[in-house]
């Protein structure tokens, strides 16, 4: 039978099927952090489980770090609870822990790949969804809740329903200035945030294929905003080359003998999926989003839509929209570049190419968070935060930050933000805060002009 | 966990499309270790206003509507996988959620922890929040062991889909570590291969 590339890594996951049930998968690598496992330990706990296979489990403090001055204890007394019992747990039940302090610490979904965690052909799980990330390597990873945390402490398993097939295929060539993170929006905004519920994403086409693996990591980390589990891109001499030389990558003899089978990895020709889209690259324009779900987007040089719902127009008030209008020009006072979705060197090196030998306006508050220690330590190595601090930006220490507000990196009611991050849902930046998604390179135009802009105004001629 | 047979009460209804996990419980209240205490904070900021009083125009804060059974609008609980939003959902006092579409995290969240996701089509879904905000003393039964959800008093009536495992679970109060543990050997000869 022809396979997908995701029916070739799901089935040689699978121990066992239930009958008139869901499988049992085997899940490779489990990534942990301090929000979504202290109540999965305590289940383990109370009922006197073992954690099945602690080598398998990497744990790393993200969600809820404060992004300034690391070195010392944190403030807040719940999150330096909630930091604590991850260092007690996984010093329990000998777990790896990258904390606080530690040269690997990171944002989960940054820290894994680049540490060569992360390999082609794998089964990966976090309570988080944008666990969707590590599927630009051509692995199956997707987010989970803290019951299914406990299940794979207990079992390295989870019961599962196979989920059905879908492929978006992008072909083409880009414009200027429209990044990976324009990618996903437009295919999102096209394709609506629910599309995706109960199906597997495999992204396929040339643009892809010539997408580097920060590039491809954008993209599938917002697979769970259209709804799906998680998104994934085949292999090729482009992953096998990321991966090669990372820290816990296989080495030598054993390296060639893996990618060897990394290159199997491909949907065969034939093969059929449940659902199938596809999209001209051509008419992919840098994006933003005007309402409060990652749906809710047009080109940048387009107007917000006009449309006769409850659900929509409640939106647009909690935006402070109206329908119709352009959001080019719309004064802003916060600027966001960080998150899963958008705080790996490229990113860095993109808003940086931008903003060399210019300045922040005067009204703007910039905020640049790097996904992990080591991010940080190459914007250093690279001369980037000369560049940042020059145009008045302001370089905090790794962590979610502003995407999730759960540390006080956050945006006051009532503002705008133009974010790199993945959700803009109503609140999720701070109480009353209003987020506008888009690629580094808008957050950094608009953080330049103080006001929602195109990257290349030239080109946007209409609005010029 | 609790078992689940059938349920029957008033409904309280919410019909706005894709209610995201943040808006069940912000992100804020997430700091806690344990699973108790989240229904105080259910849907904290459309609830609430910004100087802590009731929103008094939020269906929850609504006199009209009680019960145990809350309609919301298509795509509840995308977004975040947080199971702090069935736990909020859950400790609020609701046993059922009916809605025409859940995102798929969010509903195996509720099911492992005794609440039941029921999807009904689009048109019965209207139909069941036009019933309810036209009489809000409406009293809905969910039938799960013969998969369906009905007006009580009236024939009108729908089913619903489940998959046949947790089916049992909930109706037996089982949850699935047990039976991971159970197939220990299984999965060790899996990871000699």
């Amino acid at each position: 039978m022809k396979k997908t590339l995701f029916d070739k890594v799901w089935d040689s996951h699978v121990v066992d099927t239930v009958e008139n049930g869901p499988q049992i998968l085997y899940i490779d690598k489990h990534l942990i952090h301090e929000v979504t496992s202290p109540q999965a330990f305590a289940e383990l706990e109370q009922r006197n489980i073992p954690v099945f296979r602690p080598d398998q489990i990497v744990a790393t403090a993200d969600h809820n770090v404060p992004t300034l001055n690391q070195h010392l204890p944190v403030k807040d007394a719940l999150s330096r609870n909630q930091l604590e019992q991850l260092t007690t747990n996984c010093e329990k039940h000998g777990i790896t822990l990258y904390g606080l302090g530690h040269k690997y610490q990171g944002i989960v979904h940054v820290m894994a790949p680049e540490l060569g965690i992360t390999q082609p052909g794998m089964t990966m799980v976090c309570g988080d969804s944008h666990t969707s990330t590590h599927g630009a390597f051509g692995t199956i990873a997707f987010g989970i809740g803290t019951s299914q945390v406990a299940q794979v402490f207990a079992s390295q398993c989870l019961l599962l329903s196979k989920p059905k097939k879908m492929r978006v295929s992008v072909n083409g060539k880009l414009k200027k200035g429209v990044l990976p993170k324009d990618v996903i929006l437009y295919i999102i905004a096209k394709l609506g945030t629910n599309s995706g519920t109960g199906h597997f994403v495999e992204y396929a086409g040339d643009v892809f294929e010539n997408m580097s693996m920060e590039g491809r990591m954008t993209v599938c980390n917002m697979s769970i905003e259209m709804g799906a589990r998680g998104g994934m891109i085949a292999p090729d001499e482009t992953t096998f080359e990321y991966v090669r030389g990372r820290e816990f990558a296989p080495e030598g003899e054993e390296f060639e003998k893996k990618t060897a089978y990394w290159k199997t990895l491909k949907t065969d020709e034939g093969a059929v999926f449940d659902k199938e889209y596809s999209f001209d690259a051509e008419d992919i324009g840098p994006m933003v989003t005007y309402g409060t779900n990652p749906g809710m987007g047009i080109k940048i040089d387009e107007h917000i839509p006009v449309t006769d719902d409850i659900s929509f127009e409640k939106s647009l008030e909690y935006m402070g929209f109206e329908k119709g209008e352009s959001l080019l020009g719309k004064p802003i006072n916060y600027v966001f570049i960080g998150s899963c979705t958008n705080s790996r060197i490229e990113d860095f090196r993109v808003a940086a190419e931008y903003i060399r030998g210019k300045q922040k306006a005067a009204n703007v508050n910039a905020l640049i968070v790097p996904g992990s220690q080591q991010v940080a330590k190459q914007i250093e190595a690279e001369g980037l935060r000369e560049i940042f601090e020059e145009a008045g930006f302001v370089l905090r220490q790794p962590g979610c930050s502003a995407c999730l507000a759960m540390n006080d990196d956050k945006i006051p009611a009532g503002e705008y933000c133009v974010s790199t991050s993945n959700r803009n849902f109503e609140g999720r930046q701070g109480q009353g805060a209003r987020t506008i998604l888009a690629s580094p390179l808008i957050a950094a135009a608009t953080a330049v002009k103080g006001a929602v802009a195109a990257p290349y105004e030239e080109e946007t001629a209409v609005f010029a | 966990m609790e078992k689940f047979t059938t349920h029957t009460s008033r409904a309280i209804p919410l019909p706005i499309e894709n209610i995201d996990t943040d808006q069940i419980i912000p992100a804020r209240f997430l700091k806690a270790t344990n699973k108790s205490g989240f229904g105080e904070n259910l849907f904290r900021d459309w609830r609430y206003n910004k100087d802590g009083s009731e929103n008094t125009s939020f269906t929850l804060n609504d006199p009209k509507y009680r019960g145990t059974i809350l309609i919301a609008g298509d795509n509840f609980g995308c977004g975040s996988s947080r199971e702090h939003a069935a736990w909020a959902l859950a400790d609020y006092g609701l046993k059922v959620i009916v809605s025409s579409y859940f995102a798929d995290i969010f509903k195996g969240n509720a099911l492992n922890n005794g609440l039941l996701p029921v999807q009904v089509t689009p048109e019965y879904l209207k139909k069941l929040i036009n019933t309810v905000q036209e009489n809000p003393e409406t009293e809905i039964l969910v039938n799960l062991e013969e998969q369906y959800i009905a007006v009580k008093g009236s024939g009108d009536k729908a089913t619903f889909d489940i998959g046949p495992y947790k089916k049992l679970c909930l109706l037996n109060g089982y949850d699935d570590i047990d039976f991971l543990i159970s197939k220990k050997d299984k999965i060790e000869a899996f990871e000699q291969q």
